[in-house]
């Protein structure tokens, strides 16, 4: 390969980052690079894995890929399409599609699809309704996982009813259980997932050739729902304020930020209070169950672990109310506006030919849709933050044994280091004695954090391996805002650099000016001011009560079906996504213009 | 209707696409946008009736019909001579008094000395009309009854440049049935002006407006002077897609007998030479038009200096309307076929 022709380094070239040269001991084996990945073209998932993987979170992409792989690859033999592999450098998580490229395999492959896809489109909506009961299971399931409590002696009842089995046992089974759990909620994921992005994509395609110039945006527009389980999280906290301006509760929110502070103001105010604090319980099961996040890291907390997210973004809310804002999403006119568009585009179709086919694609965009917009708040969201907190528990019982030291340490552990260590605890148990080299994780854990810190700051490339001439995948292009010029931009970025420009994809139309403010987590939500620009890495469904406060969205990562996106389209916002690097380039208190229209920001002074 | 078609000439107002053979294309189309209550300024056109009443009282005997209609379209020397010998017949030949007080007093209610559009509008209705019609001449900024009329039998002569004959010949098109009508529009002082597509020129997508406008007269930019400022827009959402303001090097405004040019300079050449809240009106009327007439077009306009929006033609697009293309999909046995043929590699 012509190193001149190709910008992006070989994944085998990559060195360690400066500091944090054994980083790879945190990670599994097989997913480190070797000189046969130079063959490949390889980009870095940075949508998904914006931070390096903690030895435990690591997980997240295991998990994630195992399960998307077999739904494509071997449930419904996607005729071309198969799985992902994945790559982990300096933490972070590389990715490369796999295709089927032989006519008679092909041919083989779209038989079986026919026949199974088929089963799935056919029966959608009652699969899908029973997907729902399936992943309420699931998650009562995972909150229902009985860490033993490893006493003294052993349960009387295990005795009476001679099971003849200890509960240092149970210890491993929980374990296994939890992971179990996990790994189950991924292939209910993906599989009804990839079926529902097969089928946009049709109606994608078909859009893209009837009018060659319409932006991914507009598409999306004609498919989007109005009533998606993203918005409900807000929607009841928007709720929560009309209730407290109705019951005059507005001084209890006026108290900053610590949560016991503000629900005490609350509870101190007799029924009204009362009355609000069970509305509050309401809506927490199961909307607040949202992480922070996007579900692929320990740290991002649901809005349940920590109200402070949800009650700071209160007082706007009511502040907004006694202004006199019903706050209501304007669903009726949101549908119409969505009828319009489809009705234009139909009537613009050059033949009733093409409109009969226009009517079924997009028929089949709206069976499918429901799930692909709704299927994250079960997985990623509800089950993933319970997920997390049950290893928490293990992480106690840890502490408890002299292992690690804080109940987080234990995600500085890979879920199979977790496994031999419940051995050594399950035999400290059993014998009466400590646990065999306690200190052993301590150092390790210590020097995990450390190497975490230094790559965190690591500039990772957005792409590795040789460059393909084109990628025209509409599934790219959907979810990550990846094409061909997508490329060619990373390619040339490294060349010449614009420092008072950031492009990126034009998510949401219209042209903003205004101050930008870079916020890197939602933690940050106390330094967004009226009116401000926001600048992140990606946002989030528990982002949502942001928007009310902003006047355009930048984001680095996402296409024109990530949250950002729709949600900027929702409140009439210009937003633009997928830039790559507008954080690095842009700093808070800067003047920004956002065109929204042309994916273009500005850097203004 | 007899009334009509003997009439030497006919206000917008009375006009609509079935008055084609009366008053050419681009006459019928200024009348029936009239009628549909656009923007467009107001005139009136001499119809084809007065063009033939005043050949035929030319020519009584046909003969240099005849004699035209016997060329053969290469030979040039004899259509140069025989097309001098008419149009200086027709220039030097006074109007009948018929039209020549039609015209005064239709000139007179538009306003004495208005500044008027003169423009020939051609009847054939043959596919090549547009190419046919950008033979006959165009007099801007005409003033005062004097101009106007020698204006409007030099758009007549013009049916009889060595360029339409020769072009007539090669099509064989009949000279018997020849006639021209040409459209008398009071002029707009344009602050800017240009053109509109009501698809995309470059892809020929139909839910694109392309608008291109340059500041003055819009013969800047349709004899290519001047680069205009470029936009184009969603036709369904009226979302602008892109924005191209270029450096607009001159500019055509009204002068001493017609129309000059001036340069435009800094740093007004390089600022956009409308609103967005113009475009965006602009836009709207070209989807209206679109409606009306259930076709893309190609549009003139202009604005004004009080900041009006004024419509000067709509003709059919025709590049993108010619192609023929197969359906991109059809109706398939189950919806779910298209997701089977685009995943197995094929499309639907």
């Amino acid at each position: 390969m012509n190193t001149k022709l190709n910008p992006f380094p070989m994944p085998s070239s990559i060195p360690p980052v400066e500091g944090a040269e054994n980083w790879s001991s945190m990670y599994p084996y097989f997913t480190q690079v070797e000189e046969a990945d130079d063959k490949r073209f390889w980009f870095y998932n940075s949508m998904h894995f914006s931070e390096p993987m903690s030895a435990f979170d690591m997980i997240t992409a295991e998990a994630a890929y195992h399960a998307m792989g077999a739904v494509v690859t071997r449930v419904f033999a996607f005729p071309t399409g198969k799985g992902i592999d994945y790559r982990c450098i300096n933490g972070r998580i590389y990715i490369t599609a796999n295709v089927a490229s032989d006519p008679a395999e092909i041919e083989e492959r779209l038989k079986l699809f026919r026949e199974r896809a088929g089963h799935y489109y056919a029966n959608w909506t009652s699969i899908y309704a029973n997907w729902q009961v399936r992943m309420r299971k699931l998650i009562k399931d995972m909150d229902a996982v009985e860490l033993p409590a490893l006493g003294d002696y052993e349960d009387e009842i295990v005795i009476k009813e001679a099971r003849g089995i200890a509960q240092n046992h149970q210890l491993r089974k929980a374990w296994h259980q939890t992971m179990e759990l996990y790994a189950q909620m991924w292939h209910h994921h993906f599989e009804m997932l990839m079926l529902g992005y097969g089928a946009y994509v049709v109606f994608f395609q078909f859009c893209k050739k009837a009018f060659p110039e319409i932006a991914d945006q507009t598409v999306a527009r004609m498919v989007a729902g109005i009533d998606v389980l993203m918005f409900r999280p807000d929607d009841e906290l928007k709720k929560l304020a009309r209730l407290a301006v109705e019951l005059n509760l507005d001084d209890c929110f006026r108290v900053d930020g610590d949560p016991k502070k503000v629900l005490g103001a609350v509870a101190s105010k007799g029924d009204a209070g009362a009355k609000w604090l069970a509305s509050l319980e309401e809506s927490r099961d199961p909307w607040f169950n949202i992480s922070i996040g996007d579900g692929f890291y320990h740290f991002e907390r649901s809005w349940n672990d920590d109200l402070t997210v949800p009650l700071s973004a209160l007082p706007h809310y009511i502040e907004l109310v006694r202004a006199g804002d019903s706050l209501e999403r304007p669903t009726e006119k949101l549908r119409h506006e969505r009828q319009n568009i489809i009705d234009e585009y139909r009537s613009l179709l050059s033949s009733d030919e093409e409109r009969a086919a226009f009517d079924q694609m997009l028929s089949v965009s709206h069976l499918v849709f429901p799930y692909v917009e709704d299927h994250k708040f079960f997985c990623e969201h509800w089950l993933t933050t319970r997920f997390f907190n049950k290893v928490r528990e293990f992480g106690d019982l840890f502490v408890r044994f002299g292992v690690i030291d804080k109940q987080e340490d234990i995600f500085h552990l890979h879920h199979t280091e977790i496994d031999t260590t419940i051995g050594n605890i399950m035999n400290s148990w059993a014998a009466g004695s400590p646990p065999a080299r306690p200190n052993y994780w301590k150092p390790i854990i210590l020097e995990r954090r450390r190497m975490l810190k230094v790559l965190r700051e690591w500039s990772a490339p957005p792409a590795i391996g040789p460059m393909p001439s084109n990628i025209e995948d509409p599934a790219l292009q959907m979810l990550w805002g990846i094409t061909t010029e997508t490329l060619n931009g990373w390619a040339s970025a490294s060349l010449e650099d614009n420092d008072q420009e950031v492009q990126g994809y034009a998510a949401s139309p219209g042209i903003v000016e205004g101050t930008a403010r870079v916020l890197r987590s939602i933690n940050d939500f106390g330094e967004i001011q009226e009116g401000d620009i926001l600048v992140c890495p990606i946002t989030h469904p528990s982002w949502g009560p942001l928007f009310s406060k902003i006047s355009a969205a930048v984001s680095d990562i996402g296409g024109t079906m990530s949250h950002m996106a729709i949600v900027a389209r929702e409140y009439g916002m210009p937003a633009v996504v997928g830039t790559g690097d507008a954080t690095k380039k842009i700093k808070s208190g800067q003047r920004l213009r956002v065109d929204g229209d042309t994916g273009v920001v500005t850097i203004l002074e | 209707m007899n009334n009509k078609n003997n009439a030497p000439l006919l206000w917008f107002t009375e006009l609509n696409l079935k008055d084609v053979p009366l008053v050419g294309g681009k006459g019928a189309s200024l009348g029936e946008m009239t009628q549909a209550g656009m923007p467009i300024p107001e005139g009136f056109v001499v119809s084809t009736t007065a063009f033939t009443k005043w050949l035929d009282q030319l020519d009584t005997k046909h003969e240099i019909r005849a004699r035209i209609s016997s060329l053969a379209h290469d030979d040039l020397a004899n259509i140069a001579a025989e097309t001098m010998a008419i149009r200086e017949l027709m220039i030097n030949t006074p109007i009948s008094l018929e039209l020549n007080e039609a015209l005064t007093e239709a000139y007179i209610k538009m306003g004495d000395g208005t500044p008027v559009a003169v423009r020939s509008s051609a009847t054939s209705e043959d596919s090549e009309e547009a190419s046919f019609a950008g033979l006959q001449d165009t007099y801007l900024w005409v003033e005062g009854l004097p101009a106007l009329l020698e204006k409007v039998r030099a758009c007549w002569a013009s049916l009889y440049s060595p360029e339409s004959v020769s072009y007539r010949r090669r099509l064989n098109l009949p000279e018997d049935q020849l006639a021209m009508a040409v459209v008398v529009q009071s002029m707009v002082n344009s602050r800017c002006s240009g053109v509109m597509f009501t698809r995309s020129p470059t892809s020929g997508d139909r839910s694109v407006i392309t608008i291109e406008g340059s500041y003055g007269l819009g013969s800047a930019i349709v004899s290519g002077e001047v680069t205009p400022d470029r936009y184009a827009l969603n036709k369904v959402t009226f979302e602008f897609k892109s924005r191209q303001v270029a450096e607009k090097s001159v500019e055509h405004v009204p002068g001493q007998g017609g129309v000059i040019e001036l340069v435009v300079n800094g740093p007004r050449n390089k600022e956009a030479c409308m609103s967005d809240e113009e475009i965006l009106s602009l836009a709207r009327l070209g989807k209206q038009v679109e409606k009306h007439y259930g076709s893309p077009q190609d549009i003139e306009w202009a604005i004004d200096q009080d900041g009006n929006l004024r419509l000067l033609q709509s003709r059919p697009e025709t590049v993108w309307a010619s192609k023929e293309q197969a359906p991109i999909a059809t109706e398939a046995v189950s919806a779910f076929d298209h997701i089977y043929a685009l995943m197995g590699g094929k499309q639907s």
